[in-house]
This record gives structure tokens, sequence and C-alpha cells, in this order.
């Protein structure tokens, strides 16, 4: 009715708001800054797009990273953030309001969760109505897993991908209960807006047809199924392979396998219920047994080609990332780079409730609540939680896929028991003023059911609750006759008959806790995105006696080095600041964030582990003028580059086997002070953290690992210290050019030039030996 | 089965011929019973899966070099045929649950979704 359709959209509207604001405490407590690292790379492309246009942009060679081998950005890039930021701040420019790229790039995420917010309400509501929507819609607005990775700044993928990840999933949905094509349609579209803005694309294409199998298995094979699922895979392996990142791995690589597995196997079954419907049964049942013979020893020769094909690749098809999903231990044992991404990590137990909260609680509730009835759509909810649980359970990173699937079944679990309990209340509360003849036309139907159904006393209740029903009918359409009534009174118990009604005070109280419940969901949400999810990471703040302390030590070292250095130089750190360098301080870095290139992190983790003089030299064959490091020691910052230290070691042993992590610990420990290894005390990452550390309180004590550092006294031979920011965060230092002439080292070189005259002619001699 | 017996055992080549011959007869009988319009798309259908497979043949004896334009060229013969069915089981009057629904909404839709299918197979053709 009207009044319920304007009270919905009014009350969705409040959601978004809700989704929007909460999301804002970051530009509140600090400024309108992106955040960490990779919104960092989106940004400065998303700068590149506006600045040059889309044809740039698609062919866009990027020569300031990952020097000297550069980066095709338009072949790796999943381009839908970008694209649609892009999009977002030509439309409003071209209205002329003068809002700067960095301004919608912030704001992007906030935006996007309140519109995957309305996404949610429509994917609940095709599953069980509009109040369980609404309710879903305002739990995932704020559920603290979301808000980490939508906060406004964070200009990620995930800011627009969870979105497009609610809204296929809609989609989907909606074109199976209706069996509408032009749904379907849609669903391709909206799966490749998905695949353009996300890797995690793949759990779409997996999920998908682990339904329609799920579908078939139990029985709930319809032609609707066909319609949502066939399309979907033809249309949407080809829009796959139209993104350039995704190219023809849509029909190599194993991930999109099971999509064409479960396509075939649509295929035959759609066959065999055409079949049966041409022929009589026992027709049907001779076909089945000529065509099992037949058809069987076919499909086992062409699923072992199949196997044979795949198992003849070493990852069996399967990418890295996808394969260390599967075997959560494969990525520590194989591939050191993934296994040190703290996303990467599983998560632990009270994450669970940091992130999702109460809802932990309600799944369980909202799974039950599915079963009763299972239908296609809340089949498919089951579905999406359990997988999404085991995959988040392997990585942090996931309990984002997680939380759209907790929120729907929250929603539908606070539903169905406000539902249950307003039911409840609502006819307790008409028996408790019923007693008198004022409600009109109940006086006799009440006589004639109890006559016409069981008079036990259990039933009693049902008889008066299914006389309540058609009261409430009468209310709404006064048009029943009294036969009428009795007649639908004597039909309905037999319907109604799993309702259930709970006494007066019970609901109350339940309902008051139910209440209560959401309001400490509530509360821990507004906190966690207060003061949890909030930090930019780039810009730090501690209290202190004299109040707010700021330290923004990051933006110091990338501002001294645009102003200082020339445009060509480049400068080595570690992978983890190379998307900042190259946004902030804009020049070119050695590696960065994308990790694509295993072997040259290696190199650079090798210089820092190695003695100054070996990492000269590797840097000066990278052509590096500057070097850069994080430490933390003085001010107490836990993330720096020595406690990240040991997998620059683990990562640079994987390739060059002389850097032996064995070599860097003492007794297995990890140390940086008077007892640490030799090795330890002589690398270049120790050297260009501590060097003249001393100075500063005379005693060498780091605040970070919480003891005096071994060696305290030394000197830079190659290196030189060029800029330390004020709370000695970031430390910049150049390499020393070599020295023109070499005093008294001449006897020796012709010396030993003699006796290696015969080895290679061309090999330069290091002129610091 | 249990009216099989050790006689009937030497009969049983000739009868599962029989029982073929008796299967594509009775199916015959019954295809020719559906209207004349599924009859025209189950056609359309038969001719986009020739064309695919021609594709592929073609694929088999020149090399797979460019693979997108093959790819686009076999997916967009299956990718007809999908629609065509879909098509065929909203406008087949024996499916109930799409009584409501009006041929011409079908078609309409059937158009639509080609159209895409087929903006997309031109932009990866190459």
């Amino acid at each position: 009715n009207a009044f319920g359709g304007v009270l919905c959209a009014f009350t969705l509207i409040l959601i978004g708001v809700l989704a929007f604001s909460i999301r804002l405490f970051s530009v509140i407590k600090y400024e309108s800054v992106i955040h960490e690292f990779d919104p960092y790379f989106n940004f400065r492309v998303t700068q590149f797009l506006s600045k040059n246009g889309i044809y740039e942009f698609w062919n866009w060679f990027d020569d300031r990273t990952w020097y000297p081998l550069g980066r095709v950005i338009g072949g790796t890039v999943y381009p839908g953030l970008t694209l649609t930021a892009g999009s977002i701040w030509w439309f409003v420019n071209a209205l002329n309001i003068p809002l700067s790229v960095e301004t919608v790039c912030v704001f992007t995420a906030p935006i996007f969760s309140a519109i995957a917010s309305w996404a949610t309400y429509l994917l609940t509501k095709e599953a069980k109505g509009t109040g369980a929507g609404l309710m879903a819609a305002a739990i995932l607005a704020m559920v603290p897993s979301y808000i980490s990775r939508s906060v406004a700044g964070s200009y990620d993928n995930e800011a627009v991908a969870i979105f497009a990840l609610v809204f296929t999933f809609y989609l989907y949905v909606k074109t199976l209960n209706t069996g509408s094509l032009f749904y379907a349609t849609l669903n391709a579209l909206s799966y490749f807006y998905m695949v353009c803005s996300w890797g995690g694309y793949t759990f779409i294409i997996n999920l998908i047809p682990m339904h329609v199998l799920l579908c078939i298995v139990t029985g709930r094979y319809s032609s609707r199924l066909y319609i949502a699922y066939a399309p979907l895979v033809i249309l949407g392996t080809l829009l796959a392979a139209l993104v350039p990142v995704v190219g023809f791995n849509a029909v190599l690589t194993s991930e999109h396998f099971a999509s064409f597995l479960v396509f075939i196997i649509l295929h035959v079954v759609a066959f065999v219920y055409y079949i049966k419907g041409l022929l009589t049964p026992r027709l049907f049942k001779m076909a089945m047994t000529l065509v099992i013979t037949v058809g069987l020893a076919v499909c086992f020769a062409v699923v072992a080609i199949l196997v044979a094909l795949v198992a003849s690749s070493p990852t069996k098809g399967w990418s890295g990332r996808s394969l260390s999903l599967l075997d959560p231990t494969y990525a520590s044992k194989y591939i050191p780079i993934i296994a040190s991404v703290s996303e990467h990590q599983p998560p632990t137990w009270p994450s669970y409730f940091m992130d999702i909260n109460v809802l932990a609680f309600l799944v369980p509730a909202g799974i039950i609540s599915c079963f009763l009835p299972l239908s296609d759509a809340s089949s498919f909810m089951v579905l999406y939680l359990v997988t999404a649980v085991y995959f988040s359970g392997v990585m942090v990173r996931l309990m984002l896929v997680l939380a759209p699937a907790a929120c729907i079944l929250s929603g539908i679990a606070l539903s169905s028991a406000f539902d249950v309990l307003t039911r409840s209340m609502k006819f307790q509360l008409s028996k408790l003023f019923d007693d008198g003849p004022a409600i009109s036309g109940n006086g006799s139907p009440n006589g004639s059911s109890a006559s016409t159904v069981n008079t036990s006393s259990s039933k009693n209740e049902k008889t008066e609750k299914s006389e309540a029903a058609p009261k409430e009918k009468q209310s709404k359409k006064n048009r029943r006759k009294d036969k009428e009534v009795t007649e639908s009174v004597s039909v309905k118990p037999k319907k109604e008959k799993r309702l259930s009604v709970l006494p007066l005070e019970a609901s109350i109280v339940s309902t008051l806790l139910l209440i209560a419940l959401g309001g400490f969901y509530v509360v821990h949400c507004v906190w966690a995105a207060a003061e949890a999810y909030s930090a930019p990471s780039i810009v730090l703040t501690s209290r202190s006696r004299e109040g707010l302390h700021v330290f923004d030590d990051f933006r110091e070292a990338y501002a001294w080095l645009s102003h200082n250095t020339d445009v060509d130089d480049k400068v080595a750190s570690w992978w983890d600041y190379g998307y900042q360098t190259t946004a902030m301080a804009n020049r070119t870095v050695i590696v960065d964030n994308n990790t694509w290139n295993n072997t040259h992190i290696a190199t650079v983790g090798t210089a820092m582990s190695s003695p100054e003089k070996a990492a000269w030299e590797i840097f000066d064959s990278l052509d590096v003028k500057y070097v850069l490091v994080v430490f933390g020691g003085l001010v107490g910052y836990p993330s720096d580059d020595i406690n990240k230290f040991l997998w620059m070691v683990r990562i640079g042993g994987g390739e060059f086997p002389h850097i032996k992590e064995p070599d860097y610990l003492r007794d297995g420990q990890y140390r940086v002070d008077a007892q640490a290894t030799p090795t330890m005390l002589n690398c270049l990452m120790y050297k260009l953290c501590y060097y003249r550390f001393v100075e500063t309180d005379g005693k060498g004590f780091d605040r970070v690992r919480g003891y005096e550092i071994g060696k305290k006294h030394f000197k830079l031979t190659h290196f030189e210290e060029v800029f330390t920011t004020h709370h000695w965060m970031v430390r910049i230092y150049k390499l020393k050019p070599q020295k023109n002439r070499i005093r008294g080292k001449l006897k020796k070189l012709k010396s030993s030039s003699k006796t290696s005259s015969t080895l290679a002619a061309g090999r330069k001699k290091n002129p610091w030996q | 089965s249990s009216k099989r017996s050790e006689g009937a055992r030497f009969v049983r080549m000739p009868k599962a011929d029989g029982d073929a011959k008796l299967l594509i007869q009775s199916l015959n009988k019954a295809y020719a019973a559906t209207p004349t319009n599924l009859k025209i798309i189950d056609l359309y259908v038969f001719f986009a899966m020739v064309t695919a497979l021609v594709q592929v043949g073609y694929m088999g004896v020149v090399g797979s070099f460019p693979f997108n334009s093959f790819l686009s060229g076999v997916l967009s013969c299956i990718g007809t045929a999908v629609l065509a069915v879909c098509l065929r089981i909203q406008v087949n009057k024996d499916n109930k649950e799409f009584k409501d629904l009006p041929p011409e909404r079908a078609f309409a839709d059937f158009v639509l979704c080609n159209l895409v299918l087929h903006l997309v197979i031109i932009n990866f053709l190459g």
C-alpha cells in the first residue's frame, strides 16, 4: 500500500545518509586525505585519467615504477574504480561544480556504501520481503568490517566492488525468481562491472555455479534456473574477457572452469527434462538405460582428458592467490610475498567479534529462518554465507565478503523474530481487550470455528489466532460475509498450523531485549568507525599532556624528495612505500605495492640485507640515487622497516641463496642489541636506521624494540645522510659517487688485473676495493 | 526386470535394437506434435550450433591465432543458441510458469539480450 511504500523509501534514504555519515570520522578527525598505500596508486591513476583522457589511460605504460622494467598500467589494473571516480569527477565538473579529483576520490567510498546498502535491501527483499530488506540494509550501513575498507579516504577497489557484488547477486536472484531475460541481461552487465572492479569477481563466478548445482541436486531444477544461469555464463565470460586485466584468463584458468562445467551439466539436465516431457515414462526409462551405458563411457574419457590437461600444469591452472585460498598453508611454503602481506593472514577469533559483532549470533538464527520455507533465493543466501565464512577464515581481508552475507542473514533473523513477537503481542493484546463483543462479526465465527476444529487445549490457541487472522483481514478488506469468514476459518487452521504465539510478557521482554541488542551493535559500530578504522596511516597522532601530537613525517619526507631531488632520480625503498612515493613525491621507484615481480623485490631485499659495499653495488646497478627507510625507534612507531626486516631477508633469500635467515638470528631470536649477530649489525638496514641514533639520547634506546641497540658509533662509507624527518621516522640517504682516484691501490690492482686478465675482459672493477 | 528369463537373454541384442527404433519413432512422433513456432526456434538453435562446430573445425585446421576472434565467433554462436532456448522456454505454451508472459515481451527481451551480446562480440572481435 502507498503509506508503506513511502515509509519504506524514507527509511531507505535515512539508511543511505547513515551509511555515508558514519564513514566521515576520518575527514572530521584528520583531514580529507587519501589513506594507506594502495589508494595512493588508484589516486595517481585517476589523476592521470582526468588529465589525459581514456585512450591515454588504456595505453599507459608507466615508467616511474619498477625501474627499469616499468609497468603496463592499462593491462594490469582493475579499471572499475578509477573509471567510476573519473566519470563522477567529469560529470560534476561538467555541471560546473569545481570539485577536485582528490575530493571525488576521498568521497567515492561513502557514496558507494550508501548505494550498497540499498542493493542489500533489494537482495534481501527478493529472499524474504521488505521488512527483512530494510533491516539488512540498516545493518550493512554500519557493519565495521565494511566500514574498515570504505571509510572516507580509503579509495580502494572494495569501495565499489562490494556494491557490484551485492547488486549482481540481487539481479541473479531476481532473474531466478521471475525468469525474465531482461534481468538476466542486467545481471551480466552488473557482473561485467564487478569484473572491472575487483579480483574477487572469481567468487561470484564460482558461487553461482555452486548454487545452480545445488538446485539441480536438490531437485529444484526449473526453466527459470536455466534462464538465470546460461546467458550469464556466455555473456559473463565474454564481458570478463573484454577487461584487459582478465583477458583470456576468463577461459583458460581453473578459476572459471567450474562455471563451464556446471553450464554443461545444466544443459544435460535441461535436455533430460525435455525428453522426459516428450516421452511416456516407460519409454523414458528405456532411453535412460541406453544413454547411460553409452554416455558414461564418453563422459569418462572426456573428463580423463580434461584432468590430464589441467594436472600437467604445475599449479593445476590456478593462480597463486587462489591456491592460497584453497590451501591456507600454500603461500607460506611457496610464495613468501603473499604470506608476508598482513591482510593475507588468517583472522583471529576476536576479529570476528570486532568486525561483525552481534551478527555472529544472529547469523545461525538467520540460517534457520531461511529454511522456513526454503526457496531458491534463501538457499542461495545460506550457500553464500557458508562459503564466505570459509574464505574469511583463510584471509582477514575476505571478512569483507562475509559482511554482506552476515548482514542479510541477520536482517532475515531479526525480521522474522520481530514478526513473531509483534504478532504475538498484537494477538495477546487483542485477546486482552476482546472480552466484550466490541469487534464486529467475530461472535458467531468464534463458536463455529471452535466446533469445526479439534478442541484439544493445544489447538485452542490456534483456533483463536486463526480467527485473529480473518479479523485483521476484515479490517483491511471490509467485504467478508460471515459465511466466508467461517469457511476461511475452517480452512485456515490447516495452513497456519505452524504459526506460533508467545505469551504477552515474554514477547514484550524479547522485543525490548532485541532492541537493546541492536543498540549495542550500533554503539560498537560507531566506536569502531571512530576509533579503530578511521586512521589514515599516513598521518599519526598521539595524545600527550600537551594535547594532540601529530606525526606528519611521511608527507614531510615525500615533500622533501619532490623539492630537493631531480625529477628523474630513482628512489629505492621497501615495496610498502612505492605507491606513496610515486604519488606524493613524484619520483621513480624500484619496487612498489603491486609486487608483481618477485625477483626485483628480492633484489631490493638482498641489498637491504647486505653489507654497505655489496648494497651499494646492487643499488648502483639499478641507477638508484636515494634510499629511503622508515624507522620508528625514536617515537615508538611499530610498523617500521626494522620490524619488517626479516621479511626482506626471507624474500631476498628465496631468490639469492647467499642470504640465509639464520645468519641474522641469535639462537633463533631476532635482536638488534649487543647480542645480535655480526651479519645483522653490519647489514645496510641496520646502519641506515641507526646511523647517529645514539646522538638523540646518548644511549641509543630503541622505543619499539625496548632495548639499547648493539652498534652505536659507526660511520657510513658508501652512503651519506641527506634528510631525516622531525621524529626520525623517515630517513633518506644518498649513494656516494665513486671516487675519481684511488690512492695506494694501483699496485694491487695491476697485479690482480694480470692474474684476472684471462677472465672476462670487460668486467668492471669496483673502485671501492 | 523380473520378466526377463534365461531364454529372453538370447533375444536381448535384437531387442535393444528394437528398443532403440521404438524410442526414435516415439521421439519423432512426440516432436512432430510441437507447434511450428517452436520448431522454427529449434531450427535456429541447430543452425547456430552447426556454425559453432564449423568454426571449431576451422580453428583446428588453421590454428587459434588470433584467439579473441575465435572466442568471439564461437561464443556468439553458442550465445544466440542459448538465448533462443530461453526464448523457446518463455514462449512455450506448456510452461505454466510463463503463462502470464506475453510472447511479444519474451521476444523483445530476446532481441535486447542479443543486441548486448553482439555489441560485446563486435568489440571483442578485434
